[in-house]
């Protein structure tokens, strides 16, 4: 038997033994949780909506409502005013969303780190977001990409349709259930900026992911 | 050679650990109370406390104020907690088999020292000898920095608040911002004699948006210097080490929150990962994250979200690591879990609620605690992890005013589990011969025999009336003598009076009489 097997065995007896007055034949589910707070938003769509884009504001995050037809011209007018130069975006972005006079740096997993840290800024889609925290949620699905592109480059533009947003987090959660389950996807949830209050609890935006974080908010067509 | 920190350990770090080991025995902590003095000596640590636990405070108050169903999520978050410590052996094994069907490694350590072993031998399986890590307070408890040293191994804290604590060699004193007790002027020194100075941070001096000479204590340029410090140390880092805030057992799913973004870093580009989980963070299904995921950013740093919660799930192709460990830490946890009412503490997310509202804490910080978990967490969690005999002061380190439990976002009892540690304390006493022949035990033994009969009791009293008129100062007594006067280093005590109760109702009695006798005498 080797060390980790008896650590192993000696860890799972001595819970055993800590838990002699749970009754031998108690199933899990007898414990009683009591799940009575919200699983589903009651609110409008547009209040929810609208409820996004103020809680994504108030992390000074740059927010933006255009129309699926203006997107192109939105996410090129964003590039511009930014100064973007060398653009990464996942492999499998839209063709209608590049934006014309940039260096896209298309990832398909190819990308070195010091390239995507030299870049200009990262142009993604998301997963889901979600009105009541104003979050972002990227799982690597379609037009997301790996992880690293959305860390690295110092600037992050995300488009958000408005049906991809829920109203509260047990709704997020449940859809992203078969992500995490079937197909055991990375996620990742973004609220704002990186964000700092280490000294002397002033809050600084931006530390090591990107610094400055633009959402694109896309009225379904 | 042996481990620091951890006394009275020897052993050869890279060979596998013999199956019977000897179990290390933890040192008592200092006393609370000698800590708490000098921290009060402290103005400017008092000033800092005062002002980063108040902020907190009232953000927790406004975004906790906004959730109508703030109660049910607390108390499915205690329900939760309550089913998997029930359960936990079960969890554990489910989470172990989930891990590895998704290609991560899984590996059990009974205690600290089994801990670092196991971690020191993947980084060097590996070559490296330098990690980057995520701020862990399980990695703090095992003290696994100082066990990397001492096999030559850097362990680079990316935290901003950690690496300001690792550069100036001091340790945390908040869990959640553990620099809490240093000001900006003094942050800004350190960075200019243990970065700049040495030339550790890359690249033109603009970058910084200033020189050297003319480096600003403004927030914004200080955490400017660390992004520049340790962007090529995540880019270079073979190896990183995180702790998990949850892991899902269904699923395998292991949960990292933060806001800097130093975690994704860490948990995204290298090569190889290790998380450190006590057995305690494990949670049985997907769904449960829905109740942690709202109660812990808004009891710990007051926000609606953190900026950055990652999950992942084994290892994903062409995405993140390709090597995953998981070390789960025993470490006295199944101590606490076998005290049916200690048991509860193991609830606990960190979150750092229960050290914000803390009135001893707020005024102390957290050095006096002695321990890697302080406030009022820490005085339950602590004495439990280590045996009350080594940390018989920190259930006292609190008023008791229950502010504590209210603010818990896993219900946790902490008054309750003080007071019965505090019962313990003194059981543990009474059965060491020591303890026995303590001047309170005797006094208590005296004060007991005195409360058994009314004369002996007005007899003594009648003696401290007159034994205590050289202590009595303007009406209070402000020092008592000898032994006693622990008592009186942080209280002061009334006198006895000058007349009892019984003594006043006796001598009225008397007069009464006194006047009613000639009346009664004149009726026929």
């Amino acid at each position: 038997m080797s060390a980790s097997d008896t650590a192993r065995e000696t860890i799972l007896q001595r819970i055993r033994a800590a838990l002699r007055d749970v009754p031998a034949g108690e199933q899990p589910e007898e414990v009683v949780v009591a799940r009575d707070y919200r699983h589903n938003g009651s609110a409008a769509r547009e209040e929810v909506v609208e409820q996004f884009i103020e809680r994504v504001a108030d992390y000074k995050v740059i927010v933006q409502r255009v129309e699926e037809s203006a997107l192109p011209q939105a996410i090129a007018e964003a590039c511009a005013a930014r100064g973007v130069q060398y653009l990464v975006v996942p492999a499998d972005l839209p063709a209608s969303w590049l934006p014309p006079h940039v260096e896209l740096l298309p990832d398909a997993n190819t990308l070195g780190y010091e390239q995507l840290d030299k870049s200009d800024g990262v142009l993604t889609g998301c997963a889901l977001a979600i009105a009541q925290t104003g979050t972002i949620v990227l799982n690597g699905g379609p037009s997301q990409g790996r992880r690293a592109i959305t860390l690295l480059p110092d600037y992050h533009l995300c488009v958000v349709f408005e049906n991809q947003i829920v109203d509260l987090v047990p709704e997020a959660l449940a859809n992203l259930r078969d992500a995490v389950l079937a197909e055991r996807r990375p996620i990742t949830f973004i609220s704002g900026p990186s964000a700092t209050s280490d000294i002397e609890l002033n809050r600084v935006e931006g530390v090591h992911g990107p610094r400055t974080l633009q959402v694109l908010v896309v009225r379904n067509a | 050679m042996s481990t620091p920190g951890v006394p009275g350990v020897s052993g050869v770090p890279d060979a596998p650990a013999a199956p019977e080991r000897r179990v290390r025995r933890p040192r008592p902590l200092p006393m609370f109370q000698k800590g708490a003095r000098q921290a009060l000596e402290n103005p400017q640590l008092r000033r800092n406390l005062y002002k980063a636990t108040h902020t907190i405070r009232n953000k927790r108050a406004a975004v906790v104020g906004e959730v109508p169903d703030w109660q049910e999520l607390r108390e499915a978050g205690r329900a939760i907690k309550e089913r998997t410590l029930r359960h936990l052996d079960t969890y554990l094994q489910e989470l172990e088999a989930s891990v590895q069907r998704a290609g991560g490694r899984v590996h059990w350590a009974r205690d600290a020292e089994e801990a670092n072993t196991i971690i020191a031998r993947i980084v060097a399986e590996h070559g490296a000898r330098e990690v980057i890590k995520v701020k862990s307070l399980t990695t703090d408890e095992i003290r696994l920095n100082e066990a990397l040293a001492a096999q030559g191994i850097d362990a680079i804290e990316t935290d901003l608040a950690e690496l300001i604590i690792q550069l100036a060699g001091e340790r945390s004193s908040h869990i959640l911002v553990p620099a809490i007790h240093k000001n900006r002027s003094e942050i800004r020194e350190l960075f200019l004699h243990e970065l700049i100075e040495h030339d550790l941070v890359p690249g033109p001096r603009e970058l910084l948006g200033t020189g050297v000479d003319e480096l600003s204590d403004e927030p914004r340029a200080l955490t400017t210097v660390a992004r520049a410090y340790l962007r090529n140390k995540f880019l270079s880092a073979q190896v990183a080490i995180s702790g998990a805030n949850f892991a899902v057992a269904e699923s395998g799913t292991v949960c990292v929150v933060e806001s800097e973004g130093n975690g994704r870093m860490c948990l995204t580009l290298p090569q190889v990962l290790i998380s450190v989980m006590g057995i305690e963070k494990v949670i049985p299904t997907w769904q449960d994250l829905e109740v942690f995921l709202q109660l812990l950013p808004r009891s710990s740093t007051g926000e609606r979200m953190n900026p950055y919660t990652s999950l992942w799930t084994g290892v994903s192709q062409g995405d993140g690591p390709r090597e995953f460990h998981l070390v789960l830490l025993d470490n006295g946890r199944t101590q606490v879990l076998a005290d049916t009412v200690g048991r509860q503490a193991l609830n606990c997310i960190r979150c750092s609620a229960c050290l914000n509202i803390c009135p001893v804490y707020e005024r102390t910080g957290g050095h006096a605690y002695a321990s890697v978990y302080p406030g009022p967490i820490g005085a339950i969690l602590t004495p439990q992890l280590l045996g009350v005999e080594n940390a018989s002061s920190l259930p006292y380190a609190s008023s008791l005013c229950g502010a504590c439990y209210e603010v818990c976002p896993v219900k946790i009892n902490i008054p309750e589990v003080l007071i019965y540690l505090r019962g313990q304390v003194v059981q543990h006493k009474q059965e060491s011969a020591l303890g026995r022949l303590s001047p309170e035990a005797l006094a208590m033994k005296v004060m007991a025999q005195l409360f058994s009969s009314q004369m002996q009791y007005e007899e003594a009293q009648q003696l401290a009336r007159l034994g205590q008129l050289p202590f009595v100062h303007r009406g209070a007594i402000t020092r008592l003598p000898g032994p006693l006067g622990g008592w009186s280093a942080m209280r002061d005590l009334s006198p006895v009076p000058t007349q009892s109760f019984r003594g006043w109702w006796r001598s009225r009695q008397a007069a009464r009489r006194k006047i009613e006798q000639p009346v009664q005498e004149e009726q026929p």
